[in-house]
């Protein structure tokens, strides 16, 4: 019954080309042989080679996965614990400065929170680098794995965990064994959004940096302030080949989750 | 319900529930702003840290009054005084007014066309949006600086297509800035439109169809009414972070007139004024504080419409 009209179509394809072509177009000039970046040489994977070589970016990268994967680990904690209490509390003492506080890093310009971040840090005089990036990205992303984590419970069925607590299952246990696998594809995105939010900060981690630590993105940012560099497209290249197969390997996991378990409530095996 | 739960989990586990984050967010987010507040009524001075008064919690009573007595407004004054500041704030309401209106022209039509896809499209245009979102940020400019660079591939095509004879700069203008704005904000102005529309009952249009309503008028009265609540939160969630934006306009535009992100990134990174930096994040915070909370209530009201 639905005809997707023509002007409909243009504006998708429009829209999608917009988004893609230049990341298309970055990562066919990664494999261009000549130095000149802006001269067709050929098809090479030179620039992949010298960046074996690069120690500093190979540091840099290592550095940057690190606390990517231990700040969205610590986030989706946190992140999930107040999505629990926004959604499931109801109106807790002080709710309205924690919805605040979670909501206003969403927008809130990364410049601002990073300055003081920087300022808290300086203030109670711990060593800067790898651990006060971490505590800054963890601050960042907790935020958003919430949102993620608060819309799933919000659609959620909550007649199934009455079920279990009219059977005697304790709290935790209902937690545990209810609760958590039906939210888990909600945390698995938010995990993966708070791994790719933080694999990709610039501004956040180089206020809070310190001698030591320095991640990916600032150092292809003091890298694309000279000017632009094949090495440069090949590292980035690497980047998105590294994100998009985690965003659809999470995505594609996430929906054989819900197909299963589709499946296991028609066809239960028990 | 919702409350059996939390009764059941006993108060203090479900305590611990809410505090854990909630001291968290304290301490890294709440606390460091008061800090912001308080360096900004600071001076400067050549030590480490690089400003005074530095509270100390050793002193007594005598101490805090001293240490209150030496905050001042200067770094307000000077702000204020300076005409660089007062035209990067300007500066960077301009660009982020200007991009969110040249955003919704480009996010409404797309948005539209999502939603009135065919169903089984659905899931992988909604993919298709998000995926770019997801993809490093400094990665999209960047791929933007190689298109737009004097003998880039944008210059090359005009070239080739005889529309101009002598390569245009765009690197360094404020072109660039918005396209680079455009292109990096494009998916948070799509989602909450796409949201609202593809929740829209569309039997209201084919009601004001069978009511002799011509589709552009059905279009004007009755679905873009509907969109508005997507239309505020995409405006917004774009708008507030335009105006602290650093990268873009650090990477694509020109370093004449500095939007206040670049302005506090200088006065931080190269002048090492933190009393200045502060105030200027103090004042960047307050001009973003109604928009703020205005995108919070429209953010609570969208998710509890969501239900």
């Amino acid at each position: 019954m639905r005809k997707a009209s023509w002007f409909n179509l243009a504006s998708v394809a429009l829209g999608l080309a917009f988004l893609y072509l230049p990341i298309v177009i970055l990562v066919i000039y990664s494999f261009n042989a000549s130095r000149l970046v802006t001269v067709w040489g050929g098809w090479s994977t030179r620039w992949y080679a010298e960046l074996l070589n690069d120690s500093a970016m190979l540091e840099a990268a290592w550095v940057t996965l690190r606390i990517a994967f231990l700040s969205a680990t610590v986030a989706t904690v946190l992140g999930t614990l107040g999505a629990i209490a926004l959604v499931r509390f109801g109106r807790f003492r002080g709710r309205l400065l924690f919805a605040g506080m979670t909501y206003a890093p969403l927008v809130m310009p990364e410049v601002i929170t990073g300055l003081s971040l920087l300022l808290l840090f300086v203030a109670v005089n711990i060593d800067r680098g790898f651990w006060t990036i971490t505590i800054a990205h963890t601050t960042l992303t907790m935020c958003f794995v919430t949102v993620v984590v608060q819309s799933r419970l919000l659609t959620f069925d909550t007649s199934l965990e009455e079920a279990a607590m009219n059977l005697g299952c304790p709290p935790l246990r209902t937690f545990l064994t209810v609760t958590l696998p039906l939210i888990a594809p909600a945390l698995v995105s938010g995990w993966v959004l708070a791994f790719t939010l933080s694999l990709d900060d610039l501004v956040l981690a180089s206020f809070t940096t310190g001698p030591g630590a320095t991640t990916l993105p600032i150092r292809i940012y003091s890298e694309i302030r000279l000017g632009v560099k094949p090495e440069i497209n090949a590292i980035c290249t690497i980047v998105i080949a590294v994100v998009a197969t985690g965003i659809i390997a999470a995505s594609l996991l996430a929906k054989f989750h819900d197909v299963s378990r589709d499946r296991g409530a028609r066809f239960p095996v028990h | 319900m919702a409350d059996g739960a939390v009764q059941a989990t006993g108060p203090r586990r479900a305590r611990l529930v809410v505090l854990i984050p909630y001291v968290w967010l304290v301490a890294f987010f709440l606390v460091p702003f008061l800090i912001v507040l308080k360096i900004s009524l600071s001076q400067t001075a050549i030590a480490q840290p690089p400003y005074v008064p530095v509270f100390d919690p050793a002193a007594d009573w005598e101490g805090l009054k001293q240490f209150l007595a030496a905050l001042s407004f200067e770094n307000y004054a000077f702000i204020g005084s300076d005409w660089l500041y007062l035209a990067s704030y300007l500066k960077s309401l301009e660009v982020a007014a200007v991009s969110t209106a040249l955003l919704l022209v480009v996010g409404f039509p797309l948005a539209y066309g999502m939603a009135r896809a065919p169903r089984r499209w659905q899931p992988a245009l909604f993919m298709l949006i998000v995926l770019p979102f997801w993809t490093s940020f400094l990665i999209r400019i960047y791929a933007w600086v190689n298109i737009l660079q004097r003998d880039g591939l944008l210059n090359q095509l005009l070239l080739a297509l005889r529309i101009v004879d002598e390569p245009p700069a765009w690197l360094s203008t404020d072109t660039a800035v918005y396209i680079g704005i455009v292109y990096s904000y494009l998916p948070f102005m799509v989602l909450p439109i796409y949201a609202t529309l593809e929740r829209m009952d569309e039997s209201l249009i084919e009601a004001a169809a069978d009511l002799g309503c011509p589709r552009w008028k059905a279009f004007w009265l009755v679905t873009l009414p509907l969109s508005l609540p997507g239309v505020m939160a995409g405006a917004l969630l774009c708008f507030i972070p335009i105006v602290g934006e650093f990268v873009i306009p650090d990477l694509l535009g020109s370093s004449q007139t500095m939007m206040i992100g670049q302005t506090l990134w200088t006065e931080f990174f190269a002048n090492k004024d933190w009393p200045v930096a502060s105030a200027v994040a103090a004042v960047l915070l307050c001009l973003l504080v109604v928009p703020t909370v205005i995108y919070q209530q429209v953010q609570t009201r969208n998710l509890e419409r969501g239900r």
